[in-house]
Order: structure tokens, then C-alpha cells, then sequence
């Protein structure tokens, strides 16, 4: 098997990186477009100009501080009940965790348009008005499981004897957790609610079937592929990609400097 | 009384996402196979009826939609693992020191939005667009050749968008093989090729089946991929089933093509489960 030694397979595996970076470089790319109309089709010339009216189209703006809005609750939320099942799963032996594995797995696994659709049967038949709110629900309920498989990773690893000696040494319950268990997991918890974030800020389908008449960036963009997307699109795109890269490898040197 | 307490943490801990979890997720499913089983329309409301008709009508309108959609998927799954076999294996085995650097550059597209990048897929792909539209003016393809709108726009679409989420389970699997049982392999006078075929190869196999099991089930149910890069010869369950609930509003037909499809995905899953050996295809998924 030669091809599996020495640089053939590397120029592979870089083939597929580029391949996957493409699409990201074509929407950077536009974002920087001097096109004359609305319409960003073909490659003009370099600006800045779209940085600039970055904010131009109202309801564009309104549907990013929307997606924002929903991710920051979405953290929030999911980031404290995951974190409180992660917590139970890792740390103690109990009858129904077991349950609440199964339950969880199959929120992971479950197709994204049978849940939004199962979701939006609910709001139907208990006629809930579509808007936000649903839109948390939505989020949280998607994000929640995530959350708690990552604590309960980080969980796992800690030695449960720290907390008994706290307890040995007179901390109560509350105290325990609030300075010695709290610290052990917060990255658990970090790493738990920015995926949380992730998934909010970035999820269509299920967000297609529960939003009503309320639009966040994914959903405008839909709205907007059969007439052309403006070149703020592909800036407001670009902005959000470079701030997950700055967070990733801050992560990344934080990481590497502990050690 | 504090061992009582002790004993009821874990459920005090899980009770507020698990009901969260109960009513959001559990419930819904149970209301969407009623509301299935309906019959009635937005103006006047639906009544529970035992409607069996919505399943019969449909599976007799839109089985070719849900073959198709099985098909699709089936097509994007095969392909990624053709594509993300050898890079996971090259990761895992000559990645180096920057193991984690490939993997990163793996997962950048999870930074822009699903949308976002299947329509600038769409941009690239159109008629006479950048890639295109200069091998025409070159004469290298004929005017009327198109990507957009055909079966391979949306399959490759698809193998596109979840690639990650094959690698890198295929990833976790090849990088816990033991370095000791290559050697092994090696010492008992296997080639290269045995040693891969014989070692490497069934011991990367739950990661390949945990990868399958997270990219067909998106796959084949997605419609975001089908909409814009398809047309409409290669519409998808997805697609139909986003209309009826969301344009058309027959939600006991939407519901009952929903249900159809969740149970056919879970029959999928425990089938493949079944024949592979539940607790390893779990194990790897739940990572």
C-alpha cells in the first residue's frame, strides 16, 4: 500500500481541508466585492464600502440581534440544566440514569426535521403563538444534551475525593459545590454552553418550523436566496466566522500555556 | 434524614432539563403521531379519528420522494467515508505533533452557517458561474452543461456538509488502535497491506459505523441542500414534508410523512445496531 505512506496521503488530506474551506473563502471573498446593484454575482473589485453599511438593511440587522439574542438565552439555559444532568450522570449511581441516557441519545440522534416538526405538532395543537419564545424552547431543548455528554466527560475525570475532604473539612453542601466542585467543572460547563451557542446561532431547520413570524440570520438568508444575497451577508458571515476562530484558538493557546 | 437527601440529589440535579427534555422532546413526538391520526383543516380544526388515510395518501403520493431521499443519503454516506477514510487514517497515524491543527482545519466549516455555505455552493456551482463559466468560454463544456439541479449537485451537497461528522468518529476509533498490536502485526511477518487490512481496518470499523449513523440520518432527511442546489426533479421527503407544515398546512398528512420517516430512520438505526452489535455503534455515537 504505497499510497498510504509518505506525502501522497498528505496532499490528499489537504485537498479535502481545501475543499471544505472553499466555501467559506468564496463567501470572504464577496464580502469584499465592489458590485454596483444588490446583487453580489460576479467578482468587481476590491472595497471595503460593505463594512461599512454593514447595518443598511434593517430587518437583516434585526434577524443577526435576534440569532444573537436567542443564542446568549439558549447558553444560558442549556448551560445550567445540562450542566445539572451532566453533574448527576457523572458523579452518581442512580436507577433512571439510565433513562435519562436513552433520552438523551435519542435527542442527539433524532433527524432535525422530525423534531422540528414534532415540536411545532405541540405548538399547534396547544395553539402557542410562533415567535422567540418558541424559538428558545426549541434551542434549549436541542442544546440541552449536548451540554450535559460534555460535563458528564469532564465530570468523570475528577476525583471525588476532594469533595469528601471538603466536607470533612465542615463545608456544607452549598459551600462544597460553590468552591470546590464548581471550580473542578467550570470548563466543562464553558466548553458545554459555547457549544450551545454554536448550535443556537447557527440552526435552520428547527428553527424553520418554530419561529412563526419572527426571522433570525439563518432564517434571512432562506428568505433571501431566490431574490440574491447582499453583500452584507457574506461580511456579517465572515465576522461571526472570524470571532468563533479568535475564541477556537484562544482556546488553543490558553490550553497549550497550562500545560 | 441527610442520606435521604444524599439519595435524591442526583434527581433534584437531573429534574429541570429532564422535564425540559420530557415536554420539548418526548411529548411532542407522541402529539405529532395524534395529531397524525387526524382529520380536519386550519379554518375548522382537527379531530382525532384514527385517520389511517394521511399514511396512505402519503406513502402513495410521495414514495418517490422518500426513496429518493434514502438514496440520496445513501449515495452522500458512501462517499464520505470513500473521501474520509484516508484522512482520518492519515490524521490518526502521521497527524504528528499537529493532530489536533487538521482537526481543527476539518471542523472550520462548522463556523459558518449550514445555510450560508450550501448557498455558496450554489454560487460556485451556477450555470455560468466561477467554475463553470470559464471552462464553457474554453470550450471545455458544452453552453447547456449544468451541476445545479441534477442528483449530484445535491448528493455532493450533502457529503459536503456533514463530512466532519464521519470523520471524525473514524478518527476517535483509528487513533485509540495501539501502536504495540501494529508492531505485532509486523513481528508475525504481515506486509503493509495485510497488516492494514487484517488490524487496522476492523478495528476503525465501529468509528466507520458511529459516522454512518451521524450523517445518514441528517442526510437523508435534510431539505436545505435539495432546495438549493436541487430542483425540481430532486425534491426529498424533507422538502415535502417542510411544505405541508409550513405553506400547504395539512398537518395530518405532514405529520404522518414525519412519522413515517422517523420510524423509518429508527428501524435503520436499530437494524444496523442489531447486526453490528449495539453497545460499540452506541458507545463511539454518544462520544
Amino acid at each position: 500500500m504505497k499510497i498510504f505512506r509518505g506525502r501522497g496521503l498528505q496532499i490528499y488530506t489537504w485537498l479535502v481541508i481545501a475543499w471544505l474551506v472553499v466555501p467559506i473563502a468564496v463567501m470572504v471573498l464577496f464580502g469584499f466585492n465592489d458590485t454596483k446593484g444588490r446583487y453580489n454575482t460576479a467578482f468587481q473589485g476590491f472595497t471595503l464600502k460593505w463594512y461599512g453599511k454593514l447595518f443598511e438593511i434593517g430587518d437583516l440587522t434585526e434577524a443577526l440581534v435576534n440569532s444573537l439574542l436567542i443564542a446568549v438565552l439558549t447558553m444560558v439555559i442549556a448551560g445550567v440544566l445540562g450542566s445539572l444532568i451532566g453533574l448527576a450522570l457523572g458523579r452518581y449511581r442512580f436507577r433512571g440514569a439510565g433513562a435519562m441516557n436513552v433520552m438523551m441519545f435519542a435527542a442527539i440522534s433524532c433527524a432535525e426535521i422530525v423534531m422540528g416538526a414534532s415540536l411545532l405538532s405541540l405548538f399547534v395543537t396547544l395553539a402557542v403563538p410562533l415567535g422567540f419564545w418558541t424559538i428558545v424552547i426549541s434551542h434549549v431543548m436541542f442544546s440541552i444534551s449536548f451540554v450535559a455528554i460534555t460535563v458528564r466527560a469532564r465530570v468523570m475525570t475528577l476525583d471525588a475525593s476532594l469533595e469528601e475532604a471538603a466536607r470533612d473539612l465542615g463545608a456544607g453542601t452549598w459551600t462544597t459545590f460553590r468552591l470546590v466542585t464548581l471550580p473542578m467543572i467550570f470548563p466543562g460547563v464553558m466548553a458545554g454552553s459555547m457549544l450551545a451557542f454554536a448550535l443556537s446561532i447557527d440552526d435552520f431547520v428547527i428553527t424553520n418550523f418554530n419561529s412563526g413570524g419572527t426571522v433570525t440570520f439563518p432564517l434571512w438568508i432562506w428568505g433571501a436566496t431566490r431574490v440574491g444575497i447582499p453583500p452584507q451577508v457574506n461580511v456579517m458571515g465572515t465576522l461571526i466566522f472570524a470571532v468563533g476562530l479568535l475564541i477556537a484558538v484562544g482556546n488553543a493557546v490558553v490550553a497549550r500555556r497550562r500545560r | 434524614m441527610s442520606r435521604v437527601r444524599a439519595a435524591l440529589t442526583p434527581y433534584a440535579l437531573i429534574f429541570p432539563g429532564g422535564v425540559w427534555l420530557a415536554i420539548f422532546f418526548v411529548v411532542p413526538t407522541v402529539v405529532m403521531l395524534s395529531l397524525s391520526l387526524q382529520s380536519g383543516n386550519v379554518a375548522d380544526g382537527f379531530v382525532f379519528t384514527w385517520n389511517w388515510q394521511s399514511y396512505v395518501d402519503g406513502l402513495t403520493n410521495y414514495h418517490d420522494q422518500i426513496i429518493r431521499s434514502l438514496v440520496y443519503g445513501l449515495a452522500a454516506t458512501v462517499i464520505q467515508i470513500i473521501i474520509g477514510f484516508p484522512v482520518a487514517y492519515w490524521i490518526a497515524f502521521k497527524g504528528g505533533r499537529h493532530k489536533s491543527i487538521y482537526l481543527f482545519l476539518l471542523l472550520l466549516p462548522f463556523l459558518v452557517s449550514f445555510v450560508l455555505r450550501t448557498i455558496s455552493w450554489q454560487f460556485l456551482l451556477s450555470d455560468n458561474g466561477m467554475l463553470l463559466g470559464p471552462l464553457k468560454n474554453i470550450g471545455l463544456l458544452p453552453d447547456d452543461f449544468r451541476i445545479l439541479a441534477t442528483p449530484y449537485a445535491v448528493i455532493g451537497g450533502l457529503a459536503y456538509n456533514f463530512l466532519p461528522f464521519m470523520v471524525l468518529p473514524m478518527y476517535v476509533a483509528l487513533e485509540r488502535i495501539d501502536p504495540r498490536v501494529l508492531e505485532a502485526a509486523n513481528d508475525l511477518y504481515a506486509g503493509k497491506f495485510q497488516t492494514f487490512l487484517r488490524v487496522v481496518l476492523p478495528l476503525s470499523l465501529p468509528g466507520v459505523f458511529a459516522g454512518v449513523l451521524m450523517t445518514f440520518v441528517p442526510a437523508s432527511s435534510d431539505y436545505v441542500n435539495a432546495s438549493v442546489l436541487g430542483g425540481t426533479s430532486t425534491t426529498m421527503i424533507g422538502n415535502v414534508i417542510q411544505n405541508q407544515y409550513l405553506v400547504t398546512q395539512d398537518y395530518p398528512t405532514a405529520s404522518a410523512l414525519s412519522f413515517t420517516l422517523m420510524a423509518l430512520l429508527l428501524l435503520g438505526i436499530f437494524a444496523y445496531a442489531k447486526a453490528l452489535g449495539t453497545e460499540d455503534v452506541l458507545e463511539v455515537a454518544a462520544r
